[in-house]
């Protein structure tokens, strides 16, 4: 055996499983497609066949209205693809359905995180260390600054927020798959049991988590509502709304957003934030290197993100690494 | 710290010019003293601490965290101050409360080179990340939040409901904290004193007359050179007399222009520009353009420095052309309008040294289309433009609209190519706004290189930043550090005020605020210009 791993091989535009003829997350449509999560710059549309979790696969119908194609793997099943390949989906935290990709082949392991991270998640089972020869990671908010802090504390801010402004709202942009609906299980784990309205680009996505077992509690929609009955309350959209003409029919708006981003005062400032709540659903500095340390692969591929910080700290820790060109994964709103 | 690290934080997140003037308001309302004078100076002038740059800061984060991992987190936080006070490890062992403004500012004071490196670790382990981010902003006299030192002024007229002319006219007699200020406007004492005191006035400025046409009957016309606006104060007391040099903002300069000092021995407050002796700006003294000045670029030499060698003052002999009379001998001209107030400083003028001073001419002109004509001549008598004034206005502080407009002569235009990109600060972290752009040393076609001939980060809008940085990511060749070398195909046309010989730069020539005027997506960059054609519009 050759543990030359040539088996597996990152393309700007995707991972592709050599023998299987298979893409994991690629950009551009393909006959067959290995799905880690629902985030569209990680499940396109127009795939022959895409193999993901049936929660994954449930998101991506709603979002392109067909499942042609469509061939669910529970987490921890495994399946034989052509070529000698065996794919298990296993948690990875992110959001609903959402997994890592343990591939085998050969004697080798190799695993693909997807996006992901390691704190709890009241809408998604919890990020599982598997070993493995080669990991390829993520590094959204690879550098040192980024540490997320509690969610509860982030929760606690918006709450108070809300309390006192008694007369205005809390507009919260957040990603419309999985930031969203964490952020109001959260509230609701935090006591906060009154209506919280949505915009209307979110119904569908939270409609389809409470089909899926996630309780999201008294959720109504901003467009049945007049202006003062909003007032006091909680406000969910993407955070492309945030400063749209939509939000004029708010009572007096604070514009919060739940995002990892928020850690740095400009990027707040860029999107004309008043309340920046860092609540992200990817890994920060500490779960990178502490996930890299537990899986203790024999190398470690990082892709999208800050590649070069967790490429350095890999040699600082005289781990072997290297950084992967990948294109068209974009968590900006993360 | 924690109430004043709270307000800056606001004040980050905050938009409206409203909200913020409420926000200090409040802070100072409620901060006890001397805090809140000392937070009203970060936020206003800015304090200085000679211990503490931010090269100290750089590299007490160097010896915490892996130098690559630092400049890496820098790259993307884009402010060092933001960068250190997150990146900051947390104290293994007991620390003290965090310390109060005042606590803070006598710390730093206290600081040598030697003992920052001790002593401004002991502080930071005392605060969390908003209070190491306000103490380091604090400590390096840059606050850069959006907040300029007139709404700072604004803010504490509104928190204690006095005017805000008679905060500025006080405030420069007067030293942080402030205490006599406070004392006026929060407890009801008497006025600071200023009598005898060499004050800076507040200066009047300009809009940019635009699209507009004024009737020369009620506006005067001046040229506008191209030197440092400047106010000239001298003040007579117990100890003799006293004369001190402001720039524009405020900014004591007396010490990098000795030779003006003793130049006025007469109680006065005089505004001009301030320049060097030649014959470059509307050539030797003449009638028709005045003339007798260098070039901005003659007088950039002595521009900055602390002490001034006896053969520069020889080589570069400055003088003041003056514009206006704001007091003399006492009176207060501000009230009288432009012209009563240009009478007196006619009438003054045989008092002052010819040596160091004379008037700004008046361009006379019967029509606003005979005056555009004259405008027309600027550029090859290379001056900047025109000022016209309103004949009857007061001398007001600040751009009040209708008074003075500033008629630039029309830029000069080249295009250049994009050469490397660098990602801006603040607002802009994160993009790439900072351009350096060159011209063709030859012909493209025959193997010309391009060398750069300036920079610019300015003249594009918000939607043209963001494809412009989509372009730059896309079309990388190099990265070095925050900077980016880019494949050199797309075409800028830099507008600019004037181009000068220059040793420092390798194309030997250097541009006067240069600015994006179009971005040409449509041009191929081998029809850009040449460093000849530049070259060609030096009037030094």
């Amino acid at each position: 055996m050759i543990a030359d791993f040539s088996w597996i091989r990152p393309e700007p535009h995707g991972i592709h499983v050599v023998p299987a003829d298979c893409w994991i997350d690629p950009s551009r449509a393909v006959d067959k497609a290995l799905v880690t999560h629902g985030h569209a710059d990680h499940a396109r549309g127009g795939h022959g066949q895409t193999v993901a979790t049936p929660e994954t696969l449930a998101i991506m119908k709603l979002r392109y209205a067909t499942d042609e194609g469509a061939t669910p793997v529970s987490y921890g099943e495994t399946i034989r693809l052509p070529g000698g390949v065996d794919a298990t989906y296993i948690p990875a935290g992110h959001v609903l359905g959402s997994a890592q990709i343990l591939l085998e082949h050969g004697g080798e392991k190799v695993i693909v995180t997807g996006d992901y991270k390691r704190r709890a998640d009241p809408t998604c089972p919890p990020f599982e260390v598997t070993p493995c020869d080669i990991l390829i990671t993520e590094a959204t908010f690879g550098l040192p600054l980024f540490v997320h802090p509690p969610i509860t504390e982030e929760v606690g801010k918006l709450l108070k927020a809300l309390k006192d402004n008694p007369d205005r709202c809390v507009l919260v942009g957040a990603y419309a798959l999985g930031k969203a609906q964490r952020v109001i299980a959260e509230l609701r784990a935090a006591g906060h049991d009154a209506p919280i309205y949505l915009h209307g680009a979110m119904e569908r996505m939270c409609r389809l988590y409470e089909e899926l077992g996630v309780n999201l509690g008294d959720l109504r929609l901003v467009a049945d509502q007049e202006k003062d009955a909003m007032r006091g309350s909680i406000i969910v959209c993407p955070p492309s709304a945030l400063n749209d003409r939509w939000s004029r029919r708010l009572p007096d708006p604070i514009t919060a957003m739940a995002s990892g981003w928020m850690r740095v005062r400009q990027r707040a400032r860029q999107r004309n934030v008043e309340l920046p709540l860092i609540i992200s659903d990817h890994a920060d500095w500490g779960e990178l290197t502490r996930t890299i340390e537990e899986v203790n692969p024999h190398e470690s591929w990082i892709t999208h993100g800050r590649e070069e910080a967790l490429l350095r700290w890999c040699q600082l820790h005289q781990r072997r690494a290297r950084a992967l060109a990948m294109v068209g994964y974009d968590d900006e709103d993360d | 710290m924690e109430e004043f690290a709270a307000l800056i934080d606001a004040l980050v997140y905050t938009r409206s010019r409203n909200a913020k003037l409420a926000l200090i308001a409040e802070y100072l309302q409620t901060a006890p003293d001397p805090d809140r004078g000392w937070a009203l100076a970060a936020l206003t002038d800015g304090l200085d601490f000679k211990a503490v740059k931010s090269s100290t800061i750089r590299n007490l984060m160097k010896e915490r965290v892996d130098p690559l991992l630092w400049t890496l987190s820098r790259d993307f936080v884009g402010d060092t101050a933001e960068t250190a006070s997150l990146l900051w490890p947390e104290p293994m062992h007991d620390v003290d409360a965090p310390p109060g403004v005042a606590e803070a500012v006598e710390l730093l004071s206290a600081m040598t080179r030697a003992s920052v490196v001790t002593q401004l670790p002991h502080m930071l382990d005392r605060l969390d990340p908003s209070g190491r981010y306000a103490l380091l902003k604090l400590a390096t006299g840059a606050m850069r939040i959006g907040i300029s030192a007139r709404l700072g002024k604004v803010a504490f007229a509104q928190a204690f409901g006095v005017s805000v002319d008679d905060v500025e006219e006080y405030w420069h007699a007067l030293q942080p904290p402030y205490a006599e200020l406070f004392a006026w406007a929060a407890d009801g004492a008497a006025p600071p004193e200023t009598e005898n005191l060499p004050l800076f006035r507040p200066f009047m400025l300009a809009h940019p007359l635009e699209d507009l046409t004024v009737s020369m009957e009620d506006y005067a016309a001046e040229w506008k050179w191209d030197g440092i606006r400047v106010q000239l104060v001298h003040v007579t007391n117990e100890d003799g007399g006293e004369t001190r040099l402001y720039s524009r903002s405020g900014d004591d300069i007396s010490a990098t222009f000795p030779e003006l000092l003793g130049a006025l021995k007469i109680p006065a407050v005089l505004d001009g520009e301030l320049l060097v002796r030649g014959a470059v700006q509307g050539g030797e003294q003449n009638d028709r353009t005045q003339g007798g000045a260098a070039s901005f670029n003659a007088l950039q030499q002595r521009l900055g420095r602390k002490t001034v060698s006896k053969k520069m003052l020889a080589e570069a002999p400055a003088f003041v052309r003056l514009y206006d009379a704001l007091a003399i001998e006492g009176e207060d001209l501000r009230p009288l309008g432009w012209s009563d107030r240009r009478k007196r400083l006619e009438s003054f003028m045989p008092r002052l040294p010819a040596s160091h001073f004379d008037l700004s001419n008046i361009v006379e002109a019967a029509s606003f289309e005979q005056l555009a004509e004259i405008r027309e001549t600027a550029r090859d008598d290379a001056i900047e433009g025109l000022m016209l004034k309103r004949r009857d206005a007061p001398y007001i502080a600040g751009r009040r609209a209708g008074l003075w407009y500033k008629w630039k002569r029309d830029p000069l235009l080249i295009d250049c190519v994009l050469m490397y990109a660098q990602r801006g600060s603040g607002k802009r972290s994160s993009f790439y706004s900072d351009y350096t752009f060159g011209c063709w040393n030859g012909d493209p076609d025959a193997g010309a290189e391009l060398l750069p001939v300036g920079k610019a980060y300015s003249g594009f809008t918000d939607e043209e930043l963001k494809k412009i940085d989509r372009h730059v990511r896309q079309n990388t060749l190099n990265r070095f550090g925050p900077v980016r070398e880019t494949d050199k195909t797309l075409v800028f046309e830099v507008a600019f005020d004037s181009v000068h010989q220059s040793k420092r730069h390798k194309s030997g020539l250097a541009m006067r605020f240069p600015r994006i005027h179009r971005i040409r997506w449509d041009k191929p960059a081998h029809e850009a210009d040449r460093i000849t054609a530049l070259e060609a519009l030096i009037r030094d």
